[in-house]
């Protein structure tokens, strides 16, 4: 959060419409989310000149108030309000925080034709007991009757709610960094205030011993105040806190405050009477304890750093003091910090104790060097004058800063040849003046030194080049394409293979869905078809997302379910993913469920099924597809929470590449059947297309029927026919299966079509009687089956 | 008699009283095969004549009986045929063909398109080395950058899941070993530490485009985005670049379209400022250059990245995330279909 008029103080921004200049600071790169004026129309100071109780409420008293132009009759019931008081009027028209409109009303029968305010109904305090008893805002008699309120409450200003990227997040979150930055954009300078003091003879070094014992503690000052008088804030102070959203607890606080919101560099008061002659800074002891300021006992870790009495934790660095040390209403001496920490400690510790302070927050986005010592003389400064406060002269120090800025050494032609638009060495000239980094200028090179303010700028022209380019403005740039040779993208292979299938699978029907990689232990445990650890978190988020998934059938599973509760019917699925074992191998999977009706057309009764076979010919048809004739077969293996009975490996040169089957039934009441291949094995080299000429001779057809024991397959038939066959045998198909009557109970029969033919003649009725002879035959010899008559 | 004909022939209705007429005229008893037995009695050339005329009056005839058959056969043919008519507004057997998940539909957009401009597509392992996913990266650990990237750790700090498809581009560049020019995109599964909800997902997809040649600039970067918002978002699309930051881009810029559901009038959309951010992108970082063996010096390359679903919710006025990982197909279904761009 910005003030804009506590900016002013170090920027002349006087001619500048404040929702405009937000614009432009936005477009430079720091984001104003809001632009907040705390202005309510039609809230004055009023003077209240008669009060008298309610004819009709013990409580209520019905005033007459001066409001300037006129005075005006109001019910008020606080129990401070008397004559003689100036009080907050809020007149009919205005609107209250929570939409609150004053209007002209009758409270019980008198009427009343506005409101005196309490601070907490104008949304400057909280609501709570203790704000309700005080009543209504007691205003200084000083005020001028008719005055708008909030001007003279000085809140009539206008804030800025930042949302600034991380990199900016330190320089543009107090007042000074961010009057730099409206500088660089208007191209004005920037004053700092005074922080001239009148120090004692008596140096702050014959009080204190400062060590350093941790290396995370690169600089440290300090500088001791004596004599001070606790007291209230001046009215600039407290004003300006309250807009910024802090409490106004006394001078002493109030300045620590004042201070870390115009430089950014939070400050820490000791009460130097209770600390003692020494500061120790070290990272703290295991299980070390100290009592924070707001009473919670604090547990530290060798990881924390601590500032100590030379003994004893008197302030957990960065993040909250010790109450032993507290300044308190009788303290008479401080002494101050100003130090640097680091930040990621900082922000380790203080998200561990889930504990965040104003100093915290600022050291975890990180601190430049810059200010430390000009925050402390600026504080003393401030003592001196609000809090009666002598300084004493000089400054503990502890120093093992790299004060050394950073510089960057470059053309102004890499700098447009990085924005693409044509920079001259006078508008790089102007550009880093507006940005307040000196330079060097010799011959065409540039040597830019950038300030240690701003702590997200590398020592790179890329930085230069974005510094330039946003104050130029992005909108200024021009569309070009890359000057690049012309060539054809291509996909890589996996992700190729990924394509054709997923088109296939379409085409066949299947819908595409995307799942979660993690799943929970449930479904983790389901499907285990392979020898496969899970990988699981760590640290998961939630019990039911902490395993990364080695099959996808359970998620698939989930949107089946998902789809048949809101009555989606015919859900036929597929997904494509990667997925991981425990030893971190990846592996694609594709993964189909299908169910209920693959083709339906009810009244015309058509009506196509989904069951094992169809979805073995989906799976034959994307394998064919692939160039995988005669390479794959099916073969009979129970798999894990598939139907014993119905389901098997799918293989692809005697090798598994997936399994196949029927969600097992005490899973679901329905017909569910499930497909998953590794995409992997797919992506083998297949032979190139071959043109076939279609047949010249005609073909001769032969039905037979066997009666076969039933756990002999009809691959195991099929297998014999076909090595029985030989070259004239160039087909098969089973066109029936039959059990019942006809058969004895163990038996089934399978009736299969042979279709016989040659490429070079016309095949006699006698030669091919004699292969389908020996057909009959072999099968019979072979697998102790039966020829059946037609 | 061929007058006869015409008027017997006329009150014919069915095949077999066309045959009894036929039979009638042309039978072997007809009128008309009888006037041949009256030859015998004619001298030669009378025989010449009258046979021309026997033969004029039979052909004629034949034709008439011909015709006539056609026209009934014509007749009993179209009855049968109204016979056969169907009710054509009666449901047609519905071939059904798999929808793409929406998410697929616009990456597939998108690198038709770049595929064009000589993007490669590639992707890399969702398990992934936090060097890849950050360090390499510019972001070291305890970059306060990383917060912002909750990431979900595999194994020690060394593996985790990855917080974004950028570890792609590091490896692409590894692969490249500073001297092959790239220009390649990498859509692909994300993961982070986010409670789903209407704007959040732990899972999410990304699509990263990286080009790292000569002599690039900021302004083929603009260039290039125009192309990508125009060819997804229409040819009125209007396009911005705003500052931004990210630790592996320098300059970083977020780069907004036009709001195309109020044309940039300010509506819910847009928040009233008639602009959508889609992207975060930039110039290369030195320090990912250098890092990954390009020489800073020599080249230079912008890089970009898209949310899938950020682009899929604006582009069909999705309102909730987690539409993409429900897979309900009532939804899904309508995205099987051409579109015009």
């Amino acid at each position: 959060m910005i003030d804009l008029e506590w900016v002013k103080d170090y920027i002349d921004i006087n001619d500048q419409d404040l929702k405009e200049l937000a614009v432009k600071i936005t477009k430079a790169g720091i984001n104003i989310e809001k632009v907040i004026t705390n202005h309510i129309d039609n809230l004055v100071i009023g003077e209240v000149m008669e009060c008298k109780m309610h004819p009709d409420s013990d409580h209520l008293h019905v005033c007459k108030v001066n409001v300037g132009d006129k005075v005006l009759q109001i019910v008020c019931g606080a129990s401070n309000v008397r004559k003689g008081l100036k009080v907050i009027a809020a007149l009919p028209g205005a609107i209250l925080p929570l939409n609150f409109e004053i209007k002209k009303s009758k409270i019980r029968g008198i009427e009343s034709n506005g409101m005196l305010c309490a601070l907490f109904e104008l949304g400057l305090e909280e609501k709570n007991d203790e704000t309700y008893d005080k009543g209504i805002y007691e205003v200084n008699d000083d005020a001028i009757v008719g005055m708008d309120a909030m001007e003279y409450l000085g809140l009539d200003n206008t804030l800025y709610e930042l949302d600034v990227h991380k990199h900016r997040n330190n320089d543009c979150y107090y007042h000074i960094g961010f009057a730099y930055e409206i500088g660089a954009i208007l191209n004005r300078k920037v004053t700092l205030p005074d922080d001239t003091t009148h120090p004692l003879k008596d140096s702050v070094q014959k009080h204190f011993n400062l060590k350093v014992e941790t290396d995370k503690c690169p600089y440290y000052l300090a500088k001791m105040v004596t004599g001070v008088k606790i007291g209230e804030s001046p009215e600039f102070i407290k004003r300006r806190l309250n807009a910024y959203g802090m409490r106004s607890i006394n001078n002493v606080v109030d300045i620590s405050n004042y201070v870390m919101l115009e430089y950014g560099q939070p400050l820490h008061f000791f009460d130097k009477d209770s600390l003692g002659d020494n500061i120790l800074v070290r990272d703290a002891f295991e299980g070390e304890q100290i009592k924070t300021l707001d009473g919670i006992e604090r547990k530290l870790t060798k990881n924390d750093i601590v500032i100590t009495d030379g003994d004893k934790p008197v302030c957990i660095a960065g993040v909250m003091g010790g109450e032993n040390t507290e300044v308190t209403d009788n303290t008479k001496n401080i002494l101050i910090e100003s130090a640097i920490f680091d930040g990621v400690s900082i922000r380790n510790t203080s998200n561990r104790l889930d504990l965040r302070s104003e100093a915290s927050i600022r050291y975890g986005k990180g601190l430049s060097y810059e200010y430390t010592l000009k925050t402390i003389e600026r504080a003393c400064h401030l003592l001196e004058k609000y809090a009666g406060a002598k300084v004493l002269s000089g400054t503990v120090c502890h120093d093992k800063v790299d004060k050394t800025l950073e510089t960057v050494i470059f053309k102004s032609s890499e700098i447009s040849t990085l924005l693409g638009i044509s920079i001259s060495d006078d508008d790089v000239k102007v550009e880093l003046d507006r940005l307040g980094f000196p330079f060097e200028y010799n011959k065409g090179e540039f040597k830019a030194t950038i300030p240690s303010r701003r702590l997200d700028i590398e020592p790179y022209v890329n930085d230069i080049a974005e510094e330039i380019g946003r104050l130029y403005g992005y909108h200024n740039l021009v569309s070009t394409l890359p000057n690049v040779p012309i060539k054809k993208g291509e996909y890589a292979l996996d992700i190729k293979y990924r394509k054709i299938i997923s088109k296939r699978l379409r085409s066949l029907g299947l819908n595409e869905v995307k799942t979660y990689t993690l799943i929970s232990p449930k479904m983790a445990s389901m499907f285990k078809y392979e020898d496969k650890e899970q990988i699981v978190l760590p640290k998961p988020m939630s019990v039911d997302k902490s395993v990364i998934r080695t099959t996808l059938i359970p998620s698939l599973l989930n949107v089946y379910e998902y789809n048949r509760d809101h009555k989606v019917s015919d859900v036929n699925i597929y997904e494509i993913a990667k997925t991981y074992d425990n030893d971190f191998k990846e592996e694609s999977k594709i993964c189909m469920l299908m169910s209920s009706n693959y083709l339906l057309n009810r009244w015309h009764g058509v009506n196509v099924k989904v069951d094992f076979y169809l979805v073995k010919g989906i799976v034959q048809n994307v394998l064919d597809y692939l160039g995988f004739k005669n390479r794959y077969t099916f073969e009979k293996k129970e798999i894990p929470d598939l139907h014993p009975g119905v389901c098997g490996s799918i293989m692809l040169d005697g090798k598994q590449i997936g399994v196949i089957g029927k969600i097992h039934p005490s899973l679901t009441k329905d017909d569910i059947y499930a497909v998953e291949l590794s995409l992997e094995a797919l992506m083998s080299k297949v032979k190139p297309i071959k043109f076939k000429a279609a047949l010249k001779y005609p073909e001769i057809v032969k039905d037979m029927a066997f009666a076969v024991k039933k756990d002999i397959t009809s691959e195991e038939v099929v297998n014999v026919i076909k090595k029985a066959g030989g070259k004239l045998l160039t087909d098969i198909k089973l066109f029936d299966l039959y059990t019942g009557e006809h058969v004895s109970s163990d038996e089934k029969s399978l009736a299969y079509s042979l279709t016989f033919s040659s490429n070079d003649r016309t095949l006699s009725e006698d030669e091919v009687m004699k292969v389908f002879e020996n057909i009959i035959s072999k099968v019979e010899e072979k697998l102790g089956a039966k020829l059946r008559n037609q | 008699m061929i007058e006869d004909l015409k008027k017997s022939l006329d009150s014919v209705n069915t095949l077999s009283e066309l045959n009894e007429v036929k039979a009638e005229y042309l039978g072997k008893k007809g009128y008309i095969t009888s006037l041949y037995s009256k030859m015998r009695d004619l001298s030669n050339d009378e025989k010449k004549s009258f046979g021309a005329k026997i033969n004029k009056i039979k052909t004629e005839a034949t034709d008439l009986v011909d015709d006539k058959k056609k026209k009934i056969e014509t007749k009993i043919l179209n009855e049968k045929l109204m016979n056969e008519s169907i009710d054509i507004s009666l449901p047609a057997t519905e071939i059904k063909v798999g929808a793409p998940s929406i998410l697929e539909k616009i990456v597939e957009d998108i690198e038709e398109l770049l595929m064009s401009m000589g993007y490669d597509v590639v992707d890399g392992p969702e398990v992934e080395k936090d060097k890849y996913n950050f360090e390499m990266l510019n972001l070291p650990k305890g970059h306060p950058a990383r917060d912002a990237q909750d990431t979900f750790y595999v194994k020690g700090d060394e593996l985790l899941l990855r917080s974004q498809t950028s570890p792609v581009q590091v490896r692409t560049m590894l692969a490249g070993k500073g001297e092959k020019p790239i220009r390649m995109i990498c859509p692909g599964k994300t993961y982070r530490r986010d409670d789903d909800d209407a704007t959040h997902s732990h899972q999410f997809m990304q699509i990263e485009g990286l080009l790292v040649d000569k002599n690039i600039s900021l302004s083929d970067l603009k260039g290039t985005f125009d192309v990508i918002a125009k060819h997804l978002f229409g040819e009125e699309c209007q396009t911005r670049f705003r500052p931004s930051y990210y630790p592996f881009t320098e300059p970083s810029v977020e780069m907004d379209i036009s709001c195309h559901h109020c044309k940039g009038k300010g509506c819910n959309i847009c928040k009233n400022t008639g602009w959508i951010t889609v992207s975060g992108a930039g110039m290369v970082h030195p320090n990912v250059l250098k890092n990954c063996g390009y020489d800073p010096k020599e080249w230079s390359g912008f890089a970009f990245g898209f949310g899938a679903e950020r682009l899929a919710m604006i582009k069909y006025d999705i309102d909730d995330l987690r539409v993409f990982y429900t897979n309900d197909l009532r939804e899904s279904r309508v995205f099987d279909r051409k579109e015009d761009n």
